[in-house]
């Protein structure tokens, strides 16, 4: 067992650092009259009690916040091999331009002249995201992914209904292996999910979609490289027949790592395309977002994209909203500074610096697959992509180590785990993507750890040590059930048992 | 070719394809067909060396005008210029808190569950509810999950929002109502407050949405919209200005169901409009429909407190296509950085950037109103925000002000077509606002105008 990964004290909440008439905050000098609240604010209106908000000073507010820093893993600290999440090193350069004031400081709603850097910097960060999928336009409004999926989904509306189809186009068809934001996207969006399943070899069963295949399908949601991590090798005849019904193709961007300057969505036969650049383009995750999910679009169906949006303008930019625009979907531009850090991203790699990272993203995938090959079961035995899902079925056939335990071991031996029990088609699944900026050392390390949590649990013949884990860790194993039964979501909700 | 974030030497590349038995990294890509592969790799330009982005990223930035260097901001609409304070860049810059992930892992995620957990509390007691969820993408994002949930929950689609609702959340309302089919009806304001007067119609409604401040800045009655909306049976949805909250009776105590905000003012950076913040709460009763995240406290194996994110079965994860919501990423960071702001605060600092706001306002209102040609578009009460009205085209008015060096407001346009609202300007001064600067933006104003 190795030294315990994070700090191991619990930590009071900051409510109990509340001390009455303890005070942080300080305000610029305004001269302005002192007027008081009553002065202010119309009797009925003025709430009698101030909001009960912690009272501390600044010193125990920095130290209570760190010493939560030290009970938190995270991509600095080391590898974070989430299959699905993409948790690549996320640049410090764009941290530093994150915080530039020319950015930071403008008005959402400032006359466009007063903005023309940031209109400049949108429209290129377009014009490089539809030259990566092969599209016509995008929008960089979709907060999200999931947010890109709805306005994809909207955009499929939007063309259905321009075509005077939309009465008869009911369904989206989605694979069994999707990503669950999927189905509740075409549930939000009004359509009817109808799900596919999936052939021996991981891919699309081709057949079972070309029985549901008919004129009342709206469209088909495909991520490529699948949650398999493997690429559908029947893309085109799947576009074709989508497309031969009248049915649009969406791409779900959330695997586009794998791919960059080796394949496009658009030549692929993608209609809409969203993409999440808070996986492929380094922004970092912040515990869970913000993100950023723009969707691209083709041709014809650029006439729908959200709007306002930042065009050209001669030498100028302007906000446009095309003619039959969907309407907003963001309450200004987007996530704008996170699309800044992803336009920094991408000048830093360019062309060839964007290819090479999904070159070592599938080889560092491939690599990992062979090593703990035979020590977990490989749930399709073909070449992978940017990740690959393991399974450990037979350990726990064996010895009754699930997913879950061979995840918490992880932690001991020093590495935050793999996505476990997805996708859902595969028992025991552990998803393991590595991305392109974990070192050949990491990497071997990792595989190691992988390794020596199945060898321990079988040649020992107890997997106790596995299923005991994690014990070096800030907490252990949580009562999850208790969680939810016992609902405490708020400090004042606490209560003695 | 190299990229700039990966280590692997050439010869480790041989090594790991010699390894994988494969010549070179094209080998990896055979199951792409030949067909689809991008020959000539992508029309990019190269990359760029880190200090020559930097130089470009400076040159774009010379290009904006943001406020502080180039501009004093009387903007407001909803992206407010607010104090942010070293401490709060600080934490919310730790590197532990921006390169985490989502925390499915509570052994090695407490950091985040706690200061999220912190965040919920804060947010609850602001709103006056019992429980909020871990963040939404913004303001609109949370109205529109609101209005889901009240649908949902009452089996109604109809929905009475008033027109003082931020004119950017209504139309998202309608863009999303495309596959919800909710049907957004919305009541006119008058003298600026919503007119609940002229409501003519039977129901059933799902949600009655109202803005206490709204849009043009006025105060609204929340006991008179709890009253409409248990009229229709509907569930009271309330988007409050969290800032104001520092001053006002809590939505909550005057009968919202479901509270909603932005909350950019706790901490983020106008940046053009994102990354802001969702504040999203509601009724205990209403909490397994809660849209998105949120943790709950429980015990580890050792009896130990621990944080773990809970109710996950409304999740798309594990629902699927009946989850509540299909919200996955959401804005945690920028949770984190609301929690820190508002610790920073306390209940005191709170006060008295409400006050602050509401300082600089009438002192703004005063001066603007005592120009010839300056008109108050509405008559209720205001606090940090109001609406003028005068000769120059709003748009034209801004414009001039930039070069004197003021951002004038925000034009009335959107959403208040044909209405008495449409060209007026909406001018907002928060606590950071001087009289010096209150004084120079009402001489350039009245110059502006002539």
């Amino acid at each position: 067992m190795g030294a315990p990964l994070l700090a191991r004290d619990s930590e009071p909440t900051i409510f109990e650092f509340s001390v009455p008439g303890r005070h942080a905050a300080s305000f610029r000098t305004t001269n302005l009259p002192s007027w008081t609240a009553e002065e202010l604010v119309p009797e009925g209106f003025l709430q009698s009690d101030p909001v009960a908000l912690p009272e501390v000073s600044e010193r125990d507010l920095v130290a209570h916040f760190t010493r939560l820093t030290h009970r938190q893993y995270s991509v600095d600290l080391g590898a974070y091999p989430l299959g699905s999440c993409t948790m690549k090193y996320n640049p410090k350069a764009a941290d530093a331009g994150a915080s530039l004031p020319g950015f930071t400081q403008v008005h959402p709603a400032a006359p466009v002249n007063c903005a023309q850097g940031w209109l400049e910097l949108l429209v290129e960060l377009e014009e490089t995201l539809c030259a990566i999928t092969g599209m016509h336009a995008a929008t960089l409004q979709p907060a999200a992914g999931a947010a890109g999926e709805l306005t994809g989904l909207l955009l499929m509306h939007a063309y259905h209904d321009a075509n005077g189809e939309s009465d008869r186009r009911r369904r989206v068809i989605i694979p069994d292996s999707a990503h669950g934001t999927n189905p509740a996207s075409v549930t939000l969006s009004g359509y009817e999910v109808v799900t596919v399943g999936t052939n021996a070899r991981g891919g699309v069963d081709l057949d079972a979609l070309r029985g549901l295949l008919d004129d009342d399908v709206a469209g088909m949601m495909l991520t490529n490289p699948s949650t398999l991590g493997l690429f559908e090798e029947d893309i085109v005849e799947i576009a074709e027949a989508v497309h031969n019904v009248g049915g649009l193709l969406y791409y779900d961007g959330a695997n586009l790592n794998a791919i960059l300057g080796i394949v496009r969505p658009g030549d692929m036969g993608f209609d809409i395309v969203h993409l999440n650049v808070h996986k492929t383009f380094a922004t970092p995750h912040g515990g869970g977002g913000p993100g950023a999910g723009p969707v691209a679009v083709s041709a014809r169906l650029a006439p729908f994209l959200p709007g306002p949006r930042p065009t050209r303008d001669g030498a100028g930019y302007e906000l446009t909203t095309p003619e039959r625009s969907i309407g907003r979907v963001h309450s200004w531009h987007g996530n704008a500074v996170v699309l800044l850090r992803a336009w920094m991203y991408l000048r830093l790699n360019g062309g060839d610096g964007l290819k090479r990272a999904s070159e070592i993203a599938v080889l560092n995938a491939n690599w990992f697959n062979e090593r703990v090959r035979g020590a977990y079961d490989i749930a399709f035995d073909r070449p992978v992509m940017h990740e690959c899902v393991v399974s450990a079925k037979s350990l726990h056939d064996e010895v009754g180590l699930s997913a879950l335990d061979v995840a918490k071991r992880l932690m001991e031996l020093g590495f935050h785990p793999p996505t476990v029990y997805f996708p859902l088609i595969v028992e025991e699944a552990l998803m393991v993507e590595p991305t392109e900026t974990e070192s050949p050392q990491t990497l071997s390390a990792l595989a190691d750890a992988f390794l020596q949590v199945a060898r321990e649990s079988r040649e020992a013949g107890n997997a106790d040590e596995a299923k005991a884990a994690p014990r070096t860790t800030p907490v252990r194993r949580v009562d999850d059930v208790r969680a939810a039964r016992k609902l405490v979501v708020t400090f004042d909700q606490r209560r003695p048992d | 070719m190299s990229a700039p974030f990966v280590a692997h030497t050439d010869a480790e590349i041989a090594e790991m394809l010699a390894f994988l038995g494969l010549e070179d990294l094209d080998g990896l890509f055979k199951e792409i067909p030949e067909s689809l592969r991008l020959a000539g790799g992508l029309d990019l330009p190269p990359a760029m060396s880190e200090p020559d982005v930097a130089w470009r990223l400076d040159e774009l930035a010379s290009r904006n005008k943001p406020c502080g260097r180039d501009l004093v901001c009387f903007a407001g609409a909803g992206s407010y210029d607010h104090e942010i304070p070293a401490v709060v860049k600080a934490i919310a810059s730790r590197s532990e808190f921006v390169t985490a992930y989502t925390p499915y892992q509570p052994e090695v995620s407490q950091g985040v569950l706690q200061a999220i957990f912190e965040y919920q509390t804060m947010i609850a007691r602001l709103s006056g509810l019992e429980v909020a969820n871990g963040s939404l993408y913004d303001g609109a994002a949370a109205l529109v999950e609101a209005v889901n949930l009240a649908a949902v929950a009452t089996g109604h689609r109809r929905v009475l929002c008033s027109e003082g609702v931020n004119p950017h959340w209504r139309q998202q309302l309608k863009t999303f109502s495309r596959g919800s089919g909710n049907e957004i009806e919305t009541v006119p304001l008058s003298g600026g407050v919503t007119s609940w007067d002229e409501v003519d119609d039977e129901g059933p409604f799902g949600a009655v949405v109202v803005a206490a401040p709204n849009f043009v800045g006025c105060l609204e009655d929340i006991a008179r919209a709890r009253v409409v909306a248990d009229g229709f049976g509907a569930r009271l949805v309330v988007c409050f200005d969290p800032v104001s909250a520092g001053l006002l009776r809590s939505p909550g105590s005057l009968g919202a169901d479901l509270v909603v905000g932005e909350g950019q003012p706790f901490g983020m950076a106008m940046g053009f409009g994102g990354p802001y913040l969702g504040l999203f709460a509601c009724r205990l009763a209403d909490v397994r429909r809660l849209p998105g995240r949120i943790v709950g406290e429980t015990l580890d194996v050792e009896g130990r407190h621990a944080y773990v994110m809970t109710l996950r079965a409304r999740e798309q994860d594990i629902r699927r296509e009946r989850a509540s919501s299909n919200v996955c990423t959401n804005q945690t960071l920028m949770a984190v950085t609301a929690a820190v702001q508002l610790s920073w605060l306390g209940p005191k600092g709170l006060r008295e950037m409400a006050l602050g706001c509401a300082r600089a306002t009438r002192y703004t209102r005063e001066a603007l109103c005592s120009i010839d040609g300056v008109q108050l578009l509405t008559s209720a009460p205001v606090l940090r925000e109001f609406a003028v009205r005068t000769p120059v085209a709003p748009e034209t008015l801004v414009e001039r002000l930039v070069e004197d060096g003021y951002l004038a407001g925000v034009p009335i346009r959107e959403g208040f077509e044909g209405t008495a609202y449409d060209g007026g300007l909406l001018v907002a001064a928060t606590e950071r606002r001087t009289r010096a600067e209150i004084d120079g933006y009402a001489a350039a104003f009245e110059k502006a105008i002539r």
